[in-house]
């Protein structure tokens, strides 16, 4: 296989109650290192990817208090107290503010540190996946079981079979 | 002082049970806690020209409206110094089947710790031998030198325990706000005791009361002091008094009311912004607020539609907060039992006696 | 500013055009202003340093917004062109009230005061309003002096575009206090109004009971400190002095306008004999003379009474004004900002009518 752009099908179980999933090619491994992330286009969203030691979570590029653009802001370590003055610090990388009002969102889960039942933001499944896979699924000549070819409206990514990719599922 | 109390009268046939959170007793003169002061302060009262704590016509000014209603002031002495005349006015009258008493004597305006750790000996049991005693209606703010927290940790200790007392009188301006962890001897003492915190208009801390500086008129001083209460209100929760003693209830005496739904928006948005540096703050300040804090009626503040009222009540988001007081012998501008005679019976009878009943645990 | 960054022309404006009520111009660093001001000052200010009150370091908890930092390194909020690229023009700014920090008010030094006032304002008229017209700015004033004060409005306000004088937060005494009258006198002869913009205050703590300690407190309190200046304002009289004088509140909240005047009346009825000069009940004076900006914006547990908290304003809805705080790190975004869907007439008023009455300025929004 060599290199030429990558889009990947529709889940073939997509039902009323269920929307389709797309999957997403959105950076190489390297391209995000630990403690690093990306900001990419998918499904007419904006996602920020992040790699949390060696781990992918993917986190909607907006918000829940007033649509900022909370994937841009800074990573910290969480800040617990069972008691006044005693301050536990731990998982540090972990904690994402939004930089319009500060709000911590849990980059694992997408949960708000302040209400973590009622206010959360959107995430998204990610998975690393070999080249050679991803290839092989985009070939329109490979047995494709039950998938769905295009049209696509999504962010396509050069694919090699080296290498491994980051994979975003995102609703359509 | 006369004994005799003159039967009491009904205005109503049907009475609402009333529980007043908010009465007031006066020290005349220094003179009336000698039973209860040690020899050599005594002695210095009586020789130098220390003659008890001052505070220069705050926070009622002796004659001014606010001061003592028609009919309130005793034969001798100012109003609320008279045993007989308080019981016939303030419990007899309005059907009043428990009233808790508060003492603004202005010991926390004493700089020299021991003076000030004797007179709130002295005051405390004053409370207990002229006033606890004397009416089984009666329930009382004992009070502390607060402005050192060991000192009042200790006296806490000495009478906390004494069944009439109820709660610890803390005047909401203060050299710090209440929260401050330099209080945490008093709050620990005050916790173990089972007391509230009855944080009480005025203060002669000798800070001024505005965050700009001395005002130049009462009318502002009285009308501000319900920004003090916001920001002690603000300090108890960022500081985490509810946090580390998880039981502990406090009162915020002669505060309006309001002002509390503005508040509680604001500081909730704020703590969703900046919990990181309070952590151990670990729901909105709103539902700590409505868990461990009550507000009395007077002064009352409302809006000048029953409609409005109702929305604000409403906005509070609990039908709990708020206790009736009456705070004799004070005069306000509303009438708070007109306030509940307006409003929707269940709501009425929990101002009126049940809040009290349940947040007291009488 | 917004989540998605689209050219003006395909944004779809779910509110009018607007008036920001409180822009940060913001100087990169104090050298910026080294132009506008004598050597003698620049000496002083390099050996000496400013010397404001010390005490009360609650830090800012971030940086300023995303996306005002110019490309060029320099602080966000100091280089008009990129505000106008990336504000002014795609965000509608009808008309921007340029309100500067740190305009020296608070300075012990009286005359280094003054001198830095006039510097600022300097820096702001060729800097500023000079360069694009939809600015409108705040006279920074040495106002612990007032006799300088006003020598500095006179010096300044025959340029119109200066609208208001600006005071910090908490200025050495309540603002209505006489030691400031011949200040609100110059402002009422100049037809200038009067602004007191949160923080930017030391030597005093933000509450009436001492220092708190965290950066929380000092978020929530600009509420308690701004209402004990408009108690101050009302009861001392100052609009009863100068009817024509405004008084516009930035960064304070707005929630606790309607509470304030409540119990403002309730006193009045209690102690109108203490202050036989206030001829009207003090919620009149409040409607008609307190401006009240926006940011930070009011989130109410339930939406609905965020409309709820605009009808007990009455009259006072009249005098709600839009604002960002930009570049500040908690602004408002204009599109966004508001909890629920104000009812357009509503949006008129508050994103452009209301501030075009009080400041003078035409346009439709």
């Amino acid at each position: 296989m060599s290199d030429r752009p990558l889009t990947l099908g529709d889940q073939p179980s997509a039902t009323a109650d269920r929307p389709a999933i797309r999957r997403y090619v959105v950076a190489t491994v390297e391209e995000i290192p630990p403690g690093g992330r990306k900001i990419v286009e998918a499904a007419g969203r904006s996602i920020g990817v992040f790699n949390i030691n060696g781990e992918f979570f993917a986190l909607r590029n907006r918000c829940p208090h007033q649509g900022g653009p909370l994937c841009e802001g800074l990573l910290w370590g969480l800040w617990e107290a069972p008691r006044p003055g005693e301050i536990t610090y731990s998982r540090k990388g972990e904690i994402l503010t939004c930089g319009w009002h500060g709000w911590e969102f849990d980059v694992r889960t997408g949960q708000s540190y302040c209400d973590p039942r009622k206010l959360r933001v959107r995430s998204y499944d990610v998975r690393v996946e070999p080249g050679a896979t991803l290839a092989a699924e985009a070939d329109p000549d490979a047995p494709a079981e039950g998938r769905v070819k295009g049209p696509y409206v999504a962010e396509t990514y050069p694919v090699t079979a080296e290498g491994e990719y980051v994979v975003v599922d995102v609703p359509a | 002082m006369t004994e005799t109390v003159e039967a009491s009268r009904s205005s109503t046939p049907t009475r609402r049970a009333l529980i007043d959170a908010d009465v007031h007793v006066e020290v005349a003169k220094a003179d009336v806690l000698f039973p209860y002061l040690p020899d050599h302060w005594i002695e210095h009262i009586r020789q130098s020209r220390f003659k008890g704590p001052t505070d220069n016509d705050s926070p009622y000014p002796p004659r001014s409206p606010v001061a003592a209603r028609p009919g309130s002031k005793p034969e001798k002495g100012p109003a609320g110094s008279d045993v007989g005349l308080l019981r016939q006015q303030a419990l007899d009258e309005p059907g009043v089947e428990r009233a808790i008493l508060n003492c603004s004597y202005a010991i926390d305006s004493l700089h020299h710790p021991d003076a000030a750790a004797a007179l709130a000996s002295a005051v405390n049991d004053w409370l207990i031998a002229e006033w606890l005693s004397k009416d089984d209606r009666l329930r009382a703010s004992m009070v502390v030198p607060s402005q050192i927290p060991e000192l009042a940790a200790r006296e806490v200790e000495r009478v906390g325990g004494h069944p009439g007392f109820v709660q610890v009188y803390l005047p909401v301006r203060a050299q710090h706000p209440w929260g401050t962890r330099l209080y945490r001897p008093m709050w620990e003492a005050i916790n173990r005791h089972g007391l509230v915190a009855g944080i009480h208009f005025g203060g002669a801390p000798g800070n001024p009361p505005t965050p700009s500086g001395w005002p130049s008129y009462y009318f502002e001083e009285y009308a501000g002091m319900a920004q003090v209460f916001a920001s002690q209100l603000t300090s108890l929760i960022t500081e985490g008094v509810f946090d580390a003693w998880p039981t502990q209830r406090v009162t915020l005496i002669e505060a309006g009311w309001t002002w509390l739904p503005a508040h509680m928006w604001r500081f909730d948005k704020e703590w969703r912004n900046l919990r990181m540096l309070v952590p151990w703050v670990k729901r909105a300040p709103s539902a700590y607020i409505r868990e461990h804090v009550r507000f009395t009626i007077q002064p009352l503040d409302a809006p000048p539609s029953r409609q409005q009222l109702m929305e604000v009540i409403e906005q509070l988001g609990s039908d709990e907060l708020l206790l009736y007081a009456s705070d004799y012998p004070h005069l306000h501008h509303a009438d708070p039992i007109a306030f509940l005679d307006d409003l929707p019976p269940d709501l009425a009878r929990k101002i009126a006696s049940e809040n009290a009943r349940n947040w007291y645990k009488f | 500013m917004v989540a998605t960054q689209l050219a003006p022309s395909e944004r779809v404006y779910t509110r009018p055009a607007f008036i920001d009520c409180d822009f940060h111009n913001q100087w990169d660093s104090p050298k910026d202003l080294y132009p506008y001001l004598a050597k003698r000052w620049i000496d002083h200010i390099e050996t000496f340093g400013m010397r404001n009150r010390a005490g009360g370091t609650y830090p800012r908890f971030l940086e300023d917004k995303a996306g005002t930092w110019p490309p060029s390194g320099r602080r966000a909020a100091s280089e008009p062109q990129y505000v106008k690229d990336t504000f002014l023009d795609p965000e509608r700014v009808a008309y921007a009230i340029l309100t500067p920090l740190g305009g020296g008010g608070g300075i012990g030094n009286l005359d280094l005061s003054a001198a830095w006032a006039s510097a600022v304002n300097d820096w702001q008229t060729a800097e500023w309003l000079d360069f694009d017209p939809r600015f409108r700015a705040s006279i920074q004033l040495p106002f612990e002096d007032p006799p300088r004060a006003v020598a500095e409005i006179r010096r300044v306000a025959r340029d119109k575009r200066y609208v208001q004088v600006q005071f910090s937060g908490r200025p050495h005494e309540p603002m209505g206090r006489r030691k400031y009258w011949p200040i609100y006198e110059a402002c009422a002869e100049y037809g200038l109004h009067v602004m007191s913009h949160a923080f930017g205050s030391y030597g005093q703590p933000i509450t009436g009971t001492g220092w708190p300690s965290f950066y929380i407190d000092d978020h929530v309190g600009p509420a308690q400190a701004m209402q004990a200046n408009v108690i101050s304002m009302v009861v001392e009289g100052v609009f009863e002095a100068f009817p024509t004088l405004k008084l516009v509140s930035a960064e304070n909240g707005f929630a606790w306008l309607s509470s304030l005047c409540w119990r403002l009346d309730s006193t009045w009825h209690l102690l109108k004999q203490e202050v036989p000069h206030l001829k009207r009940l003090p919620s009149e004076y409040v409607h008609e003379h307190l401006y009240v900006c926006t940011q930070p914006m009011e989130e109410p547990h339930k939406p609905r009474h965020f409309l709820q908290m605009l009808e007990h304003f009455g009259p006072s809805v009249d005098r709600v004004v839009f604002a960002t705080d930009y570049p500040h790190w908690d602004a408002d975004d204009p599109d966004l900002a508001f909890p629920v869907q104000l009812p357009p007439e509503l949006q008129q008023k508050i994103y452009f009518d209301n501030a075009a009455a009080l400041y003078g300025l035409r346009g439709e929004g």
